[in-house]
């Protein structure tokens, strides 16, 4: 099986939210932490849950997620 | 296959953007990206022009492109100064809806007209955003802004059913939830031989969403709800409404340049 | 394009060749009256000489296709008049404020408003300096004869190349729709903007004396960033910082000042007289014949022409103003009085709308300041 690595720039994130709702299988959650501009920025759950559907990197606003495997 | 982390590299420069949290510029900006890497236009022959507002601050300066950022409401006549000057660039036009359709409507009915090989891509938000959020000639009637706080008493217009009745080679509208669908409008759009329009409704969560209680994932699902692909249905159309071949402006120019013998 | 030799020529032909001659490669305009020649000759003629003609929706997309144009490396131009003139005085700011070499001819008609279309008049001489918003300074050439048409036309394309800037030739519809004899030469002064060598990243800054930095043009792997915004030496945004406001609002307005030695320009004869006249234009014709009459009849006056309105001969208009009285004659009621004014102290005008004076009616004036 592949090695899925899911990349975050936490502090290029603004915490939109977007990445972890158009996840179908729920690989993201919110962090508690918060980032530099005081977001709370997607942390990986389950890598392994991954599809590779890179929905994730299409809809970052921001270039923050880049998905690897 | 070109990897996020590559069309971020290769296309994207100043980031973050001042974009607000899950403003669907990036979007554009990431579908724009996609869509000329599929293409076989060469990066360093794009130039994006873009005129005032939020959307243009798209490509300028996050476009890893030559970038001309121009006054309200012009994009498309400073872009149809460069593309009839060097026919070999590949003019793109990043504008939003007031800068589009408001201020400049007049030179998008005449781009359109002309038929010039340009892509114009009009963010529309439904509103003027980098403002505070007055009304827009996209601004549905008794929607509330922040100048018509008693609902807008005025109208919108479909403006790409109006560029299309105003002559171009190719519209369509899509949204920021259609990402797939629109990354390969854009690339059509590229290869279209005329005046190439492309509406991409695009939430802004600051200064619409928070009037009507949503935020950027609220407004994608809207978007999903309530549009189709289907012309029959009552819901907004995406998808393409025209796709013609025409005379087109500059490729005119220039086979006229060729029969009176100038260099 | 006409070849080199003698002419019998309306201005407004003359200034479309001098445009050719001068190399411009892309003109975009509107119609308008009394400047329609201008582009109606050059969608005749620049093709032949593979030069982009285009007519616009309106003057403000005329200026705009022009700054356009000249970003991919073409000297461009568009002429216009009054009522068009007002609408490009947004992009005329833009140009300054980008740096774009292009070329605006007014052709100067009877104003406010629509006015009189055929009639010439010359006050929009204090708008070609500051209709546009904000600090800045900028050239402004004035002919008075259709050969100044046609060579003023080529120094306005080797001022814009050479300072980076949009220069307007501020003619009149007197000499727009003038016909005269007119000398084409073989060669003219072309000059070509500076261009950035290899690994030059600066394009909108420069510690050169002349403060011009070196333009690329687009598709040329630069990833230009070309704004109206205030910006840094590399094109990039900076809209809120003192230091890149002063740096670049400065710079600006120093790329004219300057270098005002090498662009002023101007006509005098005997600027010591008693009475200096002081015109520009169509209006100079019958200044200066009056001046040769009334020196002819004994009269100790002299004459002085910008040739430059703007950057305007100041420092001489005011060494004149010391020793002489100085009669201004111009079309128009405000034209360049407050800058003559503000140089002068002993002034007289003489004043005129709609149509220009014979030499006697300009003669009589002088005489009536002598007395």
């Amino acid at each position: 099986m592949t090695k899925k690595i899911i990349k975050i720039d936490r502090d290029l994130c603004k915490g939109c939210g977007i990445c972890i709702e158009y996840c179908p299988k729920d690989v993201l959650v919110g962090s508690d932490d918060l980032n530099r501009y005081d977001n709370h920025f997607p942390e990986v759950l389950c890598a392994q849950r991954c599809i590779l559907c890179r929905r994730c990197e299409l809809y970052c606003p921001d270039f923050a997620i880049e998905v690897e495997g | 296959m070109i990897t996020a982390a590559e069309i971020k590299e290769k296309y994207v420069r100043n980031h973050p953007s001042p974009f607000c949290p899950g403003c669907g510029g990036g979007m554009v900006l990431n579908a724009m990206s996609r869509a000329v890497e599929r293409s076989d236009v060469e990066k360093e022959d794009i130039v994006a022009v873009s005129g005032i507002g939020c959307a243009a601050w798209i490509p300028s300066p996050h476009w890893r492109v030559d970038t001309l950022h121009t006054t309200h409401g012009r994009a498309i006549p400073f872009a149809s100064g460069v593309k009839i000057a060097n026919r070999d660039l590949e003019v793109m036009v990043v504008s939003g809806d007031g800068d589009c359709a408001g201020i400049g409507g007049n030179h998008l009915l005449h781009g359109a007209r002309n038929n010039i090989d340009l892509n114009v891509l009009m963010v529309n938000n439904g509103l003027y955003a980098m403002t505070g959020g007055q009304v827009a000639p996209t601004t549905e009637h008794g929607e509330r802004t922040l100048t018509t706080p008693h609902g807008n008493p005025a109208s919108s217009f479909e403006v790409a059913e109006v560029v299309k009745a105003a002559g171009a080679s190719h519209v369509a509208r899509w949204t920021t939830y259609h990402m797939k669908e629109l990354i390969a409008e854009v690339e059509k759009a590229m290869e279209t031989d005329g005046f190439s329009f492309i509406e991409i409704m695009t939430q802004c969560p600051t200064r619409k969403g928070k009037k009507q209680g949503m935020d950027g994932i609220d407004m994608l699902a809207w978007y999903k709800e309530n549009t189709s692909k289907d012309k029959e249905s009552d819901k907004m159309f995406v998808g393409t409404l025209c796709d013609v071949e025409k005379p087109e402006l500059v490729g005119s120019i220039y086979r006229q340049i060729d029969e009176l013998g100038g260099v | 394009m006409m070849d080199a030799g003698e002419y019998f020529l309306e201005g407004n032909i003359a200034c479309a060749e001098a445009a050719m001659k001068a190399g411009c490669l892309f003109y975009a305009g509107y119609p308008i009256t009394p400047a329609s020649e201008v582009m109606n000759h050059l969608s005749k003629e620049l093709p032949k000489v593979g030069g982009r003609f285009v007519q616009m929706e309106d003057e403000i997309a005329s200026i705009a296709s022009v700054i356009g144009s000249s970003w991919t490396g073409l000297k461009s131009m568009t002429a216009t008049s009054g009522p068009g003139f007002s609408l490009m005085q947004e992009n005329l700011g833009y140009a300054v404020m980008t740096e774009t070499p292009c070329v605006v001819v007014n052709v100067q008609r009877a104003g406010p408003s629509t006015g009189q279309a055929t009639k010439p008049g010359t006050g929009d001489v204090m708008q070609a300096r500051f209709g546009s918003q904000g600090d800045y300074e900028i050239i402004a050439l004035s002919p008075n004869s259709v050969q100044e048409m046609f060579d003023l036309t080529v120094r306005s394309f080797a001022l814009s190349e050479r300072y980076r800037v949009p220069v307007i030739l501020l003619a009149d519809a007197g000499v727009g729709h003038m016909r005269e004899r007119v000398k084409i030469p073989e060669e003219v002064e072309i000059v070509d903007r500076k261009k950035p060598s290899s690994g030059e990243k600066e394009f909108f800054d420069t510690s050169e004396e002349d403060h011009v930095p070196p333009m690329p043009n687009f598709g040329e792997g630069h990833e230009l960033l070309v704004t109206g915004s205030t910006h840094l030496g590399d094109g990039s945004r900076d809209t809120a910082s003192f230091s890149a406001q002063d740096r670049l609002v400065r710079r600006l307005v120093a790329k004219i000042e300057d270098n005002k030695r090498d662009i002023e320009d101007w006509e005098e004869r005997d600027a010591d007289a008693e009475l200096v006249v002081v015109s520009y234009g169509s209006m100079s014709r019958p200044a200066r014949g009056a001046v040769k009459k009334a020196r002819e009849k004994g009269h100790d006056v002299g004459f002085f022409r910008p040739k430059t309105m703007w950057p305007s001969p100041e420092e001489r208009l005011k060494e004149i103003g010391e020793g002489s009285k100085v009669l201004l004659a111009e079309l128009s009621l405000r034209g360049y009085r407050m800058e003559v004014e503000r140089c002068v102290d002993d002034l007289y005008v003489y004043d005129r709308l709609n149509s220009l004076p014979t030499v006697d009616e300009v003669y009589e004036k002088i005489l009536e300041v002598l007395r």
